[in-house]
């Protein structure tokens, strides 16, 4: 596929691990978060970090939005669905999410609820237009990239009249949360310190463009390189974050230029400006609750605001026992300090929403090393 | 839940719809975030919406900043070597 197949190269690979392998100073470490769990399984699915120097350690981030919606959240959404009859649309990576007492969208429509699967926020519309005499409610959540979406299907329902369509919004912001993993001392003392940079999300910088980061070489000196998808993408920003940190530079670089500039999509971003405003705060699991973090629906827009349209009870929300997601979602741990990785918790009976999504860390690890894990944690 | 893949844009339709073709296969998507996308237009899909051109020119232009920065690093190699530096920071 064009863009894809030339970003997967053999020998380019191994030219830009040489040239890694030499910039690589051998007396520092270099700690890179990759912010996007879309890094994290492009760093796993190639094989990435066997293709850098040992001191050379990518830590994962929270950019996985199924990982970091708190049970209290799904909970609401398992409500709407059981409670007030609507037909619920989803992305398919949600489904298997466990929330409060381990029960996910998917338990919830094996026993009757009105859940389905949906690809796209469109196939949300024709549910919509085709059941006038149900409720349909999408629920949305996703990171800068999968919020424009969301955007327009609001706007459409708005221009077409589809008056029982409505979505739950979960939608977050990357920027915000990066300044949170930095800013907020009680998350651990010790990691602002320790990240040497960032590798940028891909597609969330699609939209939003290289400027919110800005803010992170100027205010915290911390180096950011925006990186593509791909596995060749990944390591030449690799390449970048070490020559910014061997030189002393502290700026934002953007490797993904074949489709990220520095304004970003302004078109995308006038709708979600137009639909959205900021939620004073949100919770994430992992990192708590983080101040503007996070979308709600404007009150122009209230008719589509499932928060608005369906009285959600209060409840007593609760994460799983002992699953260490929220501290993996932080990269203060590792999918092997959890006790259940591979034994309670598999892809086939997940314990936390880490091994359930596709871009969860825990997913990554059981599909791309579960061996060596399973025995690094014998070992232990 | 942020992947996105290059799509090229076959046929432009009402309601700012447009066919594309991702690897052979045909899809209908959205190009309401975007503006002026044209037939031969490569664009980012993202579930069901485009979401950004994709430029010819800067892919190009990376794939050869790739090939460059191997050579480079590897006369610093040889130059390390046959110095008798220790080679590493540059």
């Amino acid at each position: 596929m064009k863009y894809v197949d030339e970003f997967r190269d053999r020998d380019l690979a191994r030219t830009l691990a040489a040239a890694i392998a030499v910039a690589a100073d051998p007396a520092r470490d270099y700690n890179f978060m990759e912010f996007c769990g879309g890094h994290t399984h492009a760093i796993f699915r190639y094989g990435v970090h066997d293709l850098v120097p040992a001191n050379v350690r990518f830590v994962h981030g929270p950019g996985c939005p199924v990982c970091i919606l708190p049970a209290r959240r799904l909970d609401d959404a398992i409500e709407l669905a059981e409670r007030h009859g609507v037909i619920l649309c989803s992305y398919g990576d949600m489904l298997r999410v466990p929330g409060t007492g381990r029960r996910s969208l998917l338990k919830a429509k094996a026993d009757g609820a009105d859940i389905r699967m949906v690809y796209s926020t469109l196939d949300a519309l024709d549910i919509a237009r085709a059941n006038p005499g149900r409720e349909v409610v999408f629920l949305g959540i996703g990171f800068e990239t999968t919020t424009p979406p969301s955007a327009a299907a609001i706007a459409q329902a708005q221009a077409e009249g589809i008056a029982n369509f409505s979505v739950f919004c979960n939608h977050v912001l990357t920027p915000p949360a990066i300044r949170h993993i930095l800013e907020v001392p009680e998350i651990d003392p010790a990691q602002a310190a320790r990240l040497d940079g960032f590798l940028g999300p891909s597609h969330v910088s699609a939209v939003i463009g290289s400027r919110p980061y800005e803010f992170l070489a100027a205010r915290y000196a911390k180096p950011v390189v925006i990186a593509g998808f791909e596995p060749l993408d990944v390591m030449q920003s690799v390449l970048m974050l070490i020559r910014q940190v061997n030189e002393g530079r502290v700026e934002v670089e953007n490797q993904y230029t074949r489709v990220v500039t520095r304004d970003g999509n302004r078109k995308a971003q006038d709708l979600v400006a137009r639909i959205f405003e900021l939620r004073p705060s949100f919770e994430w699991r992992g990192l708590g609750s983080v101040p503007d973090s996070a979308l709600a629906i404007r009150a122009d827009y209230a008719a589509f605001d499932a928060e608005k349209r369906f009285a959600l009870s209060e409840k007593q929300s609760r994460e799983t026992k002992s699953c260490e997601c929220p501290a993996i979602l932080r990269g203060v741990k590792k999918p092997k300090d959890c006790k259940l990785f591979g034994k309670a918790c598999t892809p086939e009976t997940p314990m936390g929403a880490c091994m359930v999504s596709s871009e969860g860390a825990c997913a990554a690890y059981w599909t791309y090393r579960r061996l060596e894990t399973l025995a690094e944690m014998a070992a232990e | 839940m942020c992947l996105a893949i290059p799509a090229l844009v076959t046929e432009l339709h009402d309601g700012a719809m447009a066919s594309v073709s991702v690897g052979g296969i045909a899809k209908q998507i959205s190009v309401a975030l975007l503006d002026a996308v044209a037939v031969g237009d490569y664009v980012l899909l993202h579930v069901g919406y485009a979401l950004h051109r994709v430029s010819e020119e800067e892919a190009r232009r990376t794939l050869a900043m790739m090939a460059e920065a191997g050579l480079l690093q590897a006369e610093v190699a040889e130059m390390a070597q046959t110095t008798g530096l220790a080679g590493g920071a540059s």
